[in-house]
């Protein structure tokens, strides 16, 4: 018997019960497509961390220090001579009013940094200069102000030179950041940068707990980290638990260790709801095996084997979850690109895709193999005597 | 071309035992239209799914064609209903959603033929039994007379070497009825072997041969 010819006759039949088909249908869509959704969203959020980590570039150590006196700007440039370490970038974060002439102003982070900040970050400027020696000496008051925040406060009138309040004092512009999009939870575009030592003394605190350290050479990395960490515990007589260092690898492989763990949860979230939705069309097809039990009993008299009745029943079920599985996906696109309207980040694979279209193929395969089975099985006599 | 040797049946219903068929023993020839005839609960329904290869003997030996039944398995039974047998029903057994067309090519498609060959057999036969023109209407929008017709070119289309008729007037009116003797009269006139078996003497006359069936046994035969 010719396959054409049996996958005809099954969308004769799923086409007959149009309503009951698509109720039978229903639990693969809805568990399809939240798989595509979930992990499209799930995967999405934890690349975009991921690849924000490594940005950052490997070579990068992330220092913290959580004893009551941090680091002072010596200690800092004293560490940044240690072997292996190519330059420090300390900064200290303190939020204040930033404003242009008699505007109200807003709340916005100030970063205080030092020259090597940007390098280390990436980060390049638009027009200006960077952060000098002299400006860190003399604690000048001028700063360097992201793109947005130069939008907003100048419109499209070049900031270089001019003036604007942060925290009720007067800074001078010397640069403008170009755009950097939102990264490792801190937004640069919306930040203002000025001397560490003046936000220090805005801030009425000299201490630094937080610094980049740039290693000379990538695979010397966790060698740098040691010696970071050493160094750490000597000067500020630190136990390990109150100093971090950590490289950007291990937040890597946080992340990573995070994104496998989601995807099982997510797997195993979606196995369930498969699982029913297969229950489902058992179900159904049981139902369709007993009302059509004549139907059986007349193609088994007309010279039907049981391979031939196994292989209608089971292509309909095929047929039915396939259908499913082809809607889910297309609903879970669709679902995914309108929750990428509403800012989530969506990614989804054609892996993913393929794998939730082979579990429904899987699905019916499995689940419509014991009603086929039992409708091979029915004796032509007793299923020709039923009305 | 057929021969039944000492064939019987036991049924168990409920504690009974109840000899359905015992020892049954005739021979039908190529060409021959035979009737079956037997009141309700004569065994005449186990004799006519033994034949049909339907149900296979407890004790004694059939042949069909000259295949042992007995010792045939479930395909090999599948494939002799397909090939050596047309049955046509009482009540017809059509399937319902099928279009007359479709449902003379079901056993052409168990066969094996192809889409486009089985489809122009199957307008042939719709055009032996006078339906060239039914093809597209399913059971519901046809009479029982040209369902019966329609089932009967369902049992043509594989040319079997028999075709079994259990009551094929019994869910039609009189004249009705007759048209379908007829037609089966016409079909064993160009040479088909045709088996019917009813419980009416008056369609039984209509056939060459009839065999009667009481309480499991042949009881006269022939009778010509």
């Amino acid at each position: 018997m010719k396959i054409m010819r049996t996958i005809r006759l099954a969308l004769k039949n799923i086409r007959s019960n149009k309503l009951r088909s698509a109720l039978t249908m229903l639990g693969l869509i809805i568990g399809i497509s939240s798989v595509i959704v979930l992990v499209g969203i799930g995967t999405g959020a934890t690349t975009n961390i991921t690849s924000e980590v490594a940005s950052l570039g490997t070579d990068i150590l992330t220092v913290s220090v959580n004893t009551d006196q941090g680091l002072t700007l010596d200690e800092v440039s004293e560490l940044s001579e240690l072997s292996g370490i190519k330059q420090a970038a300390p900064f200290a974060n303190v939020s204040a009013t930033v404003s242009k002439g008699a505007s109200t102003g807003s709340m916005l982070s100030v970063l205080g940094v030092d020259g090597n900040y940007l390098d280390v970050r990436n980060y390049t400027l638009s027009a200006g200069r960077e952060i000098s020696f002299i400006d860190l000496d003399n604690q000048s008051k001028v700063c360097i102000i992201g793109a947005d925040v130069s939008q907003d406060l100048f419109n499209n009138e070049n900031p270089v030179d001019q003036t604007i309040k942060i925290g009720g004092d007067n800074y001078t512009v010397i640069g403008t950041l170009t755009e950097q999009g939102s990264s490792m939870g801190t937004n640069a575009d919306s930040m203002v940068l000025m001397p560490v030592t003046t936000a220090q003394s805005l801030a009425g605190s000299g201490d630094i707990k937080s610094l980049y350290v740039q290693t000379e050479n990538e695979d010397a990395v966790n060698f740098t980290q040691l010696a970071t960490e050493n160094y750490l515990k000597t000067t500020l007589d630190a136990s390990s638990d109150e100093i971090s260092v950590t490289t950007q690898q291990s937040m890597l492989d946080t992340m990573s260790s995070v994104q496998d763990t989601l995807i099982l949860l997510l797997a195993g979230i979606a196995s369930i709801s498969l699982l029913v939705g297969g229950i489902g069309v058992m179900n159904v097809m049981l139902v369709s095996v007993t009302e059509r039990t004549k139907e059986i009993g007349i193609r088994k008299s007309l010279g039907a084997r049981k391979s031939n009745i196994l292989v209608q029943f089971l292509i309909e079920a095929l047929i039915l979850c396939l259908l499913g599985g082809i809607t889910g996906i297309l609903l879970g696109l669709g679902v995914g690109s309108a929750a990428e309207l509403l800012g989530y980040t969506f990614t989804y694979s054609l892996n993913i895709v393929g794998i939730a279209f082979g579990f429904a193929a899987v699905i019916g395969l499995v689940f419509g193999i014991f009603p086929a089975y039992r409708a091979s099985c029915l004796n032509p006599i007793e299923a020709l005597r039923m009305d | 071309m057929i021969e039944m040797k000492n064939v019987s049946k036991t049924y168990m219903i409920g504690d009974t035992e109840v000899k359905a068929l015992d020892q049954i023993h005739f021979q039908i020839g190529k060409g021959e239209f035979v009737a079956i005839v037997g009141p309700s609960g004569s065994g005449k329904s186990t004799l006519m799914n033994m034949l049909g290869c339907l149900d296979v003997p407890d004790e004694g030996e059939y042949f069909l064609d000259g295949i042992d039944i007995n010792n045939s398995s479930d395909n090999d039974l599948a494939q002799i209903r397909n090939t050596k047998i047309g049955f046509v029903f009482q009540n017809f057994n059509l399937l319902s959603k099928l279009n007359a067309l479709e449902n003379v090519e079901v056993p052409m498609m168990y066969k094996g033929v192809s889409a486009g060959e089985s489809k122009r057999l199957a307008s042939a036969y719709l055009e032996r039994v006078g339906l060239q023109d039914r093809g597209k209407h399913t059971p519901k929008e046809l009479s029982g007379g040209q369902q019966q017709r329609v089932a009967i070119a369902r049992a043509l289309s594989c040319e079997p070497q028999i075709i079994l008729a259990d009551e094929p007037t019994g869910a039609l009116d009189q004249k009705t009825g007759r048209e379908i003797i007829c037609l089966l009269k016409e079909l064993n006139a160009q040479g088909q072997t045709i088996i019917l078996i009813t419980h009416d003497n008056n369609i039984a006359q209509q056939a060459n041969r009839q065999i009667c069936i009481i309480d499991g046994q042949i009881s006269e035969e022939p009778r010509l």
